[in-house]
């Protein structure tokens, strides 16, 4: 059962990327004349996109069969389910808007969400006692819904900027455009690296001291350009240039730190191959290609918001205080998870107001979108791989 | 009485109306009929007095902007509190002000310098939220009250100008009013009628979803000021040996006191052999935790009970608490929140001679109630002297115990013999034997007993229910406000010609299809856009 699963999760993120070359190819009409071409495409990427999503929840349920267990409680579980939601979320906007263009860019992230989820270990985990709960699988399912929602309030939000942004001349508007896709490319940086280290079987080990003055083994799986902090190596691989700030928690802070530089660095290079082909901004290129209505785009990440945030609060607030209620005997404990779920909240609270309240559409309503895919994506990552607290299982 | 407007349609508006309730005729010069469509033009409390001190403080607080600016005050301070641990998450045995500052630095000494260790509980965070729950109440207040005013009196026949200043309008010729009609309500609109002018409407109720939800806001905030009154909410901490009763703090009552026995204590871990979870328990150091339980039996004192006298026990009933299955009884919940496996409960020990080795009798102490004197028979007998349950050298190298938990224990004895009638004196603890060197017995260890302990967390929280109810109400306004939209379009006869406007909340999207098909189906020109009026 659990072969099955994990081949249907491939099939299904093959079939996402192709649904992504379907739309562009939908959108890819030269001359802008023939709607038959583009209609073709568009229903073509649509229904690939929906095997997709049928594929994938083929892989939950046969992983839920085989774990016993709703499949959403570690970070490659949840990180997944997230993509997942992110497709099922575009789906939805799809049968309501009909825009291709935003599967071109909708796919492609969920499919890059995916890839990031499967760098984390895959195994089927048993459940803690404080997971054994059906709130387990109705909180972690809503919030992940209801994020999936804004995600693509995030990836329409991104496409008007694309669209709108004036890129004949250099300004901080651009250049934050460029950051936005570039820490998207350094994901893919991070795949690359995750997979292209792992498959050299590269392996380089420090010993240091942890909290306890216990001396403890640390393994890098890439070559350690952060080393641990008082750590020694103990092979002659690629030795550290630096090492970690003590500040920095935990024996596999020094982990993360080189990993992230290593994707920041891959990242960087991807991106400078992608500017020199290009031969201009990367946001210059897109905008070209992309031809939607900006009305329409705001309108679509707007609806988004509308649509995502009453799930949102349902799932990660309202839910997750009931089966908080249940499991630590309080509802609210201020745990770093449960503020940033309340700071998401807070956030798309005052974006509503700003919108209904003092008419904040377009580009400031754009890079709003954008602001709070990135508060999302840090509860989903930082709080559980940085900060400390009690969802930090993962 | 303040003043009133009367609109030339005869409704009679209040002071500072901008557009009449009843016809949507702007009623001063300057108004711009589309951007007051927001609140309909109504008179709102902060837009009309401006002179005193009460009329500052009603805008300050009924004002959005102040309203966003608080959100992003709270919103940055709540993140501020996740840098590092706040104080309730740090070890209990050490102190916040040298360990901030020795786990993180000189950052760490800066943030508990300005009290964000404890910043969720500061009075600064809780007079922003108190500020914005004040702000939520006013904004409310100021534009939900005339709001529904101006749509109750809404009439179907509107102004010229109103109808002309709408961001969606056409004007056309030969039109079939029935069809129109007909087309409307097909599209589910409520249609109205009134001398040859129509009126469709369409989810009204959503305008007040916003108010809903924040009254939701409102009673969901006052639950959670309510804790703070006693009586309402009761959170300890209980810890019960295995086979031991121990009175459940907080359960005290005019009809008795309740009390806990702790029957077992169980802590299950997975099986590495399962085949399930093989590859990911064989990846983990150690063991992975399946189940903490506590199988309880709850008691409760006789009505009659007087406090100090021994307590008759009345049995209620058993239960099991495990994490995530809390155990109810009244309006009270015990909550399986931690243990310690294994504390030391009885020690014993036997007078042995040391010159041969014989011994003179066994003696088992509790070491939570040790007894002063154990008399081992035929002229044997041990007296403890002093007793250390957590024995520590403190800071002048004198014995002493850190607390009442037998965790290190360790006794000064007395031993006396037929032979020592004077009696001998030995240190012993773990691992330890100390005596003068000159003593003739000594106490040999002869085994141990431990215990479990379980932890529960009693909880009485009465304020649950209000809580609860505010968030319900906060969800069905949010959805009513958010998923539904309040579309209206009029159909005005005017000199021949048939005008036609729309309007909607938001969702022009939804709006514009609704009236396309509406021209598609009749013979009503397109409604076009107004240009300025998009953005």
């Amino acid at each position: 059962m659990a072969e099955i699963s994990s081949t249907l999760l491939y099939s299904a993120f093959i079939i996402y990327l192709f649904s992504t070359l379907f739309f562009a190819m939908s959108i890819s009409d030269k001359k802008g004349k023939d709607a038959v071409h583009t209609k073709k495409w568009g229903k073509i990427g649509f229904i690939s996109s929906c095997v997709g999503f049928a594929a994938q929840l083929g892989y939950f349920i046969t992983r839920w069969m085989a774990s016993g267990h709703a499949p959403v409680s570690n970070l490659f579980e949840f990180t997944t389910f997230f993509g997942m939601m992110m497709v099922l979320a575009f789906i939805i906007l799809y049968i309501i808007y009909r825009t291709n263009g935003l599967g071109v860019f909708a796919m492609p992230i969920a499919v890059l969400v995916i890839a990031y989820a499967s760098m984390f270990p895959r195994d089927i985990s048993p459940l803690i006692p404080a997971l054994q709960s059906d709130w387990l699988k109705i909180h972690v399912t809503t919030a992940a819904l209801g994020e999936g929602i804004l995600a693509i309030s995030f990836v329409s939000g991104l496409i008007y900027l694309i669209r709108t942004v004036d890129q004949t001349v250099s300004s901080k508007k651009t250049l934050w455009l460029e950051i936005i896709l570039y820490s998207l490319i350094a994901v893919v940086g991070f795949i690359f690296v995750s997979v292209g280290f792992k498959g050299a079987g590269y392996e380089t080990t420090f010993e240091m001291m942890d909290d306890n003055n216990q001396a403890v083994k640390v393994v890098y799986d890439m070559p350690a350009i952060a080393g641990p902090s008082n750590g020694e190596q103990l092979d002659d691989s690629f030795g550290s240039l630096f090492s970690t700030p003590s500040w920095m928690n935990g024996v596999d802070a020094s982990v993360k730190l080189n990993t992230f530089i290593w994707s920041l660095l891959a990242g960087g290079i991807l991106y400078g191959l992608l500017r020199l082909i290009l031969r201009k901004r990367i946001a210059a290129a897109l905008q070209t290609k992309v031809k939607m209505k900006p009305d329409l785009l705001d309108e679509i990440s707007y609806r988004a918001v509308a649509i995502g945030f009453p799930i949102f609060t349902l799932g990660a607030l309202i839910f997750a205080m009931i089966w908080a209620q249940q499991a630590w005997s309080r509802f609210w404990g201020w745990d770093p998870k449960e503020v940033w779920a309340l700071i998401t909240f807070l956030f798309y609270a005052a974006f509503l107001h700003l919108r209904l309240s003092r008419g904040w559409h377009g580009e400031k309503s754009a890079w709003l979108c954008v602001l709070g895919f990135w508060i999302i994506t840090f509860n989903l990552i930082a709080v559980n791989l940085v900060l400390v607290g009690l969802h930090s299982y993962a | 009485m303040m003043q009133t407007i009367t609109c030339e349609c005869g409704h009679s508006n209040p002071y500072g109306t901008s557009l009449c309730q009843a016809c949507g005729k702007p009623l001063k010069q300057d108004v711009e009929v589309l951007s007051s469509m927001r609140y309909e033009g109504s008179a709102r409390r902060s837009q009309t007095y401006k002179q005193t001190f009460v009329d500052k403080i009603w805008n300050f607080f009924s004002s959005v902007k102040v309203g966003v600016w608080l959100i992003v005050i709270i919103l940055v301070a709540a993140a501020i509190g996740t840098i590092f641990p706040q104080e309730t998450f740090i070890p209990p045995n050490v102190d916040p002000a040298t360990h901030y500052e020795s786990e993180y630095g000189t950052f760490g000494l800066i943030y508990y310098l300005l009290g964000f260790h404890n910043l969720y509980g500061s009075w600064w965070f809780i007079l922003l939220l108190g500020m914005l729950g004040l702000s939520i109440i006013i904004a409310s207040l100021d534009r939900g009250i005339p709001l529904y005013k101006a749509l109750k009196t809404q009439r179907v026949t509107r102004h010229d100008q109103f109808m002309k200043n709408q961001r969606l309008f056409s004007k056309s010729n030969d039109v079939e009013l029935d069809e129109i009609k007909y087309t409307l309500e097909s599209l589910r609109y409520k249609v109205r009628e009134e001398d040859g002018n129509l009126f469709a409407e369409k989810g009204r109720f959503s305008r007040w979803g916003a108010y809903v939800n924040h009254v939701g806001l409102i009673i969901f905030l006052t639950g959670a000021m309510l804790r703070f009154f006693p009586g309402m909410y009761v959170d300890d901490i209980l810890w019960v040996r295995e086979g031991e009763k121990a009175s459940i703090p907080g359960t005290s009552t005019e009809d008795g006191q309740y009390y806990l026995e702790n029957n077992d204590f169980i802590l299950e871990m997975y099986d590495k052999e399962e085949k399930k979870f093989n590859s990911a328990l064989s990846s983990v150091d150690g063991e992975v935790a399946k189940n903490y339980q506590s199988n309880v039996t709850l008691y409760k004192t006789k009505e009659n009970h007087t406090i100090g006298a021994e307590p008759e026990l009345v049995k209620v009933k058993n239960g099991e608490i495990r994490v995530n299955e809390p155990f109810k009884f009244d309006s009270f919940a015990l909550y399986q929140t931690d243990f310690k496996l294994n504390e030391f409960y009885k020690m014993s020990f036997e007078l042995e001679e040391k010159a041969t080795g014989n011994k003179f009798g066994k003696l088992t102490v509790d070491l939570h109630d040790p007894k002063k004197e154990y008399d081992l028979g035929k002229g044997y007998k041990v007296k403890i002297e002093e007793y250390f349950p957590n024995f520590v050298l403190n800071d002048q190298n004198q014995p002493s115990t850190v607390n009442n938990l037998p965790d290190n224990p360790a006794f000064v004895f007395s031993m006396y013999s037929p032979k020592t009638p004077d009696g001998e004196k030995a240190f012993v603890g773990i691992q330890k034997n100390i005596d003068s060197g000159e003593n003739q017995f000594k106490m040999s260890f002869a085994g141990i007993e431990t215990k479990d302990l379980t932890a529960l967390t009693v909880r009485k929280d009465h304020t649950l229910w209000i809580i609860a109810l505010g968030g319900i109400i906060f969800m069905i306004g949010v959805t009513q406000g958010l998923y539904w939209n309040y579309r209206r379009i009029w159909i005005k006869q005017n000199a021949g010609e048939v005008w036609a406007a729309a309007h909607t909340n938001k969702n022009w999207y939804g709006l514009k299809k609704d009236v396309e098909f509406l021209s598609d189906k009749t013979n009503l020109t397109p409604l076009e856009e107004k240009e300025t009026a998009s953005k």
